[in-house]
């Protein structure tokens, strides 16, 4: 099962999952590691709320922090229903004897109920919350803070920007944008920053949310154990696009994270035949090489995403559209009716000049 | 009090009427210090603000009633938000408790003739009025701000935000902050010092502790707010860089700000909303609330250690560990007030005879709903889920069970509850139940499954989104809930409207209730007792003897004070008689005030600075006149 993109009033097709497709792991997924772990709850709640793709939520979790988290909310969602149909058995106790005074079997006394409140009202809570205090936030809490530098292998810089997601791997020289690729089961230490506004980067099957500050330098530790396509999105409110500017994590086999980062870490390829040759031109002759990097042009814009290995992408736009020909035409030429607000203009451009921009575009592989 | 014994109390209740008695016609609502028809003119003016704060909401579902929606468009869309979390917050659900419920009935509850300072009250009311006017012109101009209500910098900065919108939310907060500040220090001196005689502070209705506990939050909480709002304007308008990351400045420190304020608002909102709840439970269950005394405690400790909790709305910051871990302790720690307030109705609902008509219905409503919100709440206290579910619509059904459900609810319930008491009438009960059976069910609808997809990872506040990521069918089946809510809501309205003028004529206590309101006639005539009352349990209502000895001395002429426009004060602990004070009557200062004060914030949004300057000492010179004149002499 595909989760297209965009669908509705345009003609979407889903975009072509890339060999490593969790479309497999769709397939054999169980209910949840969660149900596993919290016995009698979990059935009816999995069966309940993991219907649909599961690729955003926080209840198939995929690494070891957002396990706990999710095993945190089961336990929590026990104890609250145990207290919501105390007391809604209550509510129904005192309509129940609407005609009488006191409690059954223990009688009208003030003090009696006095008491009540006080066990009720304050011991039990209080204890219940120490339980829930020491097991959350001195425990858990563990599991979703930054990780000690020395127990990362690899670092990934991810920049928020009006609404993208700027990707770069340290030392290497690679560049992508809104499709992060880590190895799977590697410890990846993520240093998150923003470029104007605040965002938060949130990808709920592999960590908690952590937000990128203006002046900040966040960090959090970036896990998946196993091979799939993990999608995330900003989650603090940063203006008109926030609802489009989402991501994925690709947890790669080893073996092909290393080829897709030698490759990312390439330039662009300058072979070019004669129409990609003009197609280059009229990037770098029109506004595009002011806002796009392309490695290996003069195009050194830094305003929109890094375009060096466009095509290894699978979506454009931070995931509004699929990375397809007829879809990429249609953003260069009119973007603000795709993502109205986004900061990228329409281009006025002939037919055989547009023609040729998208053939060279073709090539950044 | 309306059956009068004697010749001397006819006479002396005439006098009464005489010098109490306002203008009539638009100008006398215009110039009115009376606490009752300023506590109707709030009324209606957050119910307005309540129908515009809905159709937001409305359009907001509408909008999100499928993937990909095409009514608003991404700008429309943050307008409608962010203005229907500001709408609900300043214009309804804060005035609408202080300034309507509060405003009426407290200065009744007490056994006052008015509040404390009259024309101050006036004067809140009016700038309300015009602070709301002023933010709506910003909207409906097509210039709404569009950083959400809690308007995170730097994207509410110039530089991010750059049309009047952000100015509009800015000034007009600056502006109803002014007027929910008078409200406040109105309501502490006329809870200290206007109770009749006898009523110690424990004495005091629980209704009234829960105002006590809000209007201090209110005076300590809004100079954060202030202050962030100042900061802001400062740096849009004047290009200072207090937010400003690039210029040295912090936009952290805007959270911090709006945190210290925010996180007591969201108390400030439920407090009165007890408030409401501990009236109405002790009348329909026909005994006394149980544990009292840790009832009125709790109110004051929910208010106070609701300043201590602002930071776990910044849990996913990345502050240092210890300062989330401190304040999730000081968040789960204020769980225990709410939880003596909530298992105190609920035992005094199994241990009472309880009968169930709408006005209970509520309550028993918002105490289901107020469980729901508080679980979700305490779950936020666990830094790590918090961290993975915060920003999403957890988080939206969460505080719209808080808000919805533990506040307006009550609102709702008051509204039946003391609808006699304002208009003489009763309200149609089959059609009382059958509204809050649709709002319940409409209200579940709507906010249940945002807990939903908010654990399947869909955040709060996108104008869209996709298929395919199993939210659609939760979404539809809130914007059905959304609209059964409404329904709901128009439905209580109908019934209330149609009773104002068709409904059956009833006494002055048709429920039995146990506060003093209940004690003077329906409604309450200008000077609400004709004699000062005597109290001496927090049931005055239900002292019997009492209420007949107040008879007795006004056919004898003891503590009538009809010699003047005047009311005792006692003192704040006991309630001691200590003086006899005269009361302003109508004034046309308050609005005129209000009105040069709308100049000056026309003005500072336009960037006419000197105009503004210029309205500012406009309004000097009406403070001027205002005080220029002393209370007249009846």
């Amino acid at each position: 099962m595909l989760c297209p993109i965009r669908p509705g009033d345009r003609p979407a097709a889903a975009p072509s999952p890339p060999p490593d497709s969790p479309g497999a792991l769709k397939r054999t997924r169980g209910p949840g590691s969660a149900w596993r772990r919290v016995g009698w709850i979990a059935p009816a709640g999995a069966a309940l709320l993991l219907t649909g793709c599961g690729q955003q939520s926080t209840l198939d979790p995929r690494s070891e922090p957002t396990r706990e988290i999710a095993n945190l909310w089961w336990a929590m969602l026990a104890a609250s229903a145990i207290v919501f149909f105390g007391a809604a058995f209550l509510i129904f106790l005192s309509w129940l004897r609407r005609r009488k005074e006191g409690w059954p079997l223990l009688g009208k006394g003030d003090g009696l109920s006095t008491g009540l409140v006080v066990g009720f009202g304050i011991v039990i809570p209080i204890a219940c919350l120490i339980v829930l205090f020491v097991f959350a936030n001195l425990d858990v809490t563990k599991a979703t803070e930054a990780p000690a530098q020395s127990t990362t292998s690899m670092t990934v810089e991810v920049t928020g920007r009006q609404w993208f997601w700027d990707v770069r791997y340290p030392g290497t020289g690679a560049v992508t944008a809104n499709e992060i690729h880590i190895p799977v089961r590697t410890r990846v230490n993520l240093v998150a920053r923003t470029g104007d506004v605040i965002h938060s980067f949130w990808v709920p099957q592999l960590n908690r949310k952590i937000d990128m500050i203006p002046g900040r330098t966040n960090r959090i530790l970036l896990y998946a154990d196993r091979p799939g396509r993990y999608r995330g999105q900003c989650a603090e409110f940063c203006g008109f696009q926030h609802a489009h500017m989402a991501m994925y994590v690709f947890a790669d086999p080893p073996a092909r994270f290393r080829a897709w980062l030698a490759n990312a870490a390439r330039p662009s390829r300058p072979a070019l035949n004669a129409q990609q040759r003009r197609g280059q031109q009229v990037f770098l002759s029109n506004a595009c090489a002011n806002c796009h990097t392309i490695a290996g042009t003069p195009a050194r814009g830094g305003i929109g995403p890094d375009l060096t290995h466009l095509q290894t992408r699978t979506t454009l736009a931070a995931l509004t559209i699929p990375n397809r020909k007829g879809w990429l035409a249609g953003w260069v030429l009119d973007p603000q009716h795709i993502k109205p607000g986004n900061k990228m203009p329409g281009l006025n451009l002939t037919g055989p000049d547009f023609q040729a921009l998208l053939a060279y575009l073709e090539t950044l592989r | 009090m309306a059956v009068v014994a004697t010749p001397e109390a006819q006479a002396r209740v005439e006098r009464l009427e005489r010098i109490w008695t306002e203008r009539p016609g638009l100008l006398g609502w215009l110039t009115t210090t009376d606490h009752k028809r300023i506590g109707i003119l709030y009324f209606f003016t957050t119910l307005a603000f309540f129908a515009a704060g809905g159709i937001e909401a409305l359009l907001i579902r509408t909008q999100l009633l499928g993937p990909n929606g095409q009514v608003l468009d991404p700008a429309a869309f943050d307008q409608v938000m962010s203005m229907h979390g500001v709408t609900m917050i300043f214009l309804f659900a804060v005035p609408i408790s202080t300034g309507a419920f509060g405003n009426y009935l407290l200065p009744l509850m007490i056994g006052a003739r008015d509040m404390a300072f009259p024309r101050l009250n006036a004067l809140s009311y009016w700038l309300f009025l015009c602070s709301g006017l002023f933010m709506y012109v910003g909207l409906i101009s097509g210039n709404g701000p569009g950083a959400g209500w809690f308007n995170y910098v730097p994207l509410a900065l110039k530089a991010y935000s750059p049309g009047p919108g952000i100015d509009y939310y800015a000034l007009g907060l600056i502006f109803t902050g002014i007027s929910t500040t008078a409200t406040a220090i109105n309501f502490i001196v006329t809870i200290f010092k206007m109770r009749a005689p006898g009523m110690s502070l424990n004495r005091m209705p629980l209704f009234c502790f829960a105002f006590l506990a809000v209007s201090f939050a209110l005076v300590f909480a809004l100079p954060a707010l202030s202050t962030a709002l100042i900061f802001l304007e400062l740096d849009r308008l004047l290009g200072f860089h207090f937010y400003d990351p690039v210029n040295g400045g912090n936009t952290i420190l805007w959270q911090h700000l709006f945190w210290i304020f925010g996180h007591p608002e969201v108390y400030i909102i439920i407090l009165p909303a007890f408030g409401i709840a501990t009236s109405i439970i002790p009348t329909f269950t026909r005994r006394r609330m149980v544990a009292f005394p840790l009832v009125a405690l709790a109110e004051i400790l929910v208010a106070f250690i609701g300043f201590g909790v602002w930071a776990h709305h910044m849990f996913a910051v990345g502050l240092s560990t210890i300062t989330d871990i401190y304040f999730a302790a000081a968040s789960l720690i204020i769980v225990v007030p709410s939880a003596i307030q909530l298992f105190a109705w609920i035992t005094t609902l199994v241990t009472g005879r309880p009968t169930f008509k709408t006005p209970l219905l509520w309550i028993v409503g918002f105490i289901v709903l107020f469980v729901i919100g508080g679980l979700s709440g305490i779950m936020f206290a666990a830094i790590p889920f918090d961290q993975q579910l915060t920003d999403t619509y957890f988080v939206v059904a969460h505080f719209h069970y808080v808000i919805f459900g533990a506040a307006v609810f009550p609102i709702l319930g008051g509204m039946y509850y003391w609808f006699p008491k304002v208009t003489g009438r009763m309200y149609y009960e089959r059609i009382g139940q059958a509204s809050f059976w649709l709002s319940f069910v409409g209200m579940n609808l709507t906010f249940f499954p945002m807990h939903i997809v908010g654990l399947l990872g869909m955040p709060r506040r996108q104008y869209t989104y996709p298929s395919g990521l199993g939210w659609t069918g939760y979404n539809l089946v809130e914007s059905i809930g959304a609209y059964l809510l409404a329904a709901g809501l128009i439905m209580v309205v109908a019934n209330l409207a149609v009773s104002r003028f068709r409904g059956a004529r009833v006494g002055n206590d048709p429920w039995g209730g146990d506060t003093l309101e209940w004690a003077t006639t329906s409604p309450p005539p200008p000077y609400n007792y004709a004699v000062i009352p005597k109290v001496s349990s927090p049931y005055a209502m239900w002292d019997r003897e009492d209420r007949e000895q107040d008879a007795l001395r006004l056919a004898q002429g003891r503590q009538v004070l009809e010699q003047g426009h005047e009311t005792p004060v006692t003192t704040v602990l006991d309630a001691d008689w200590d003086e006899i004070v005269d009361m302003p009557s109508d004034s046309p200062w308050p609005i005129t005030f209000a009105l040069a004060t709308s100049g000056i914030f026309a003005m500072l949004i336009t960037q006419h600075f000197v105009t503004a300057a210029a309205f500012c000492g406009l309004a000097l010179l009406v403070l001027a006149a205002w005080h220029n004149r002393e209370p007249q002499e009846a």
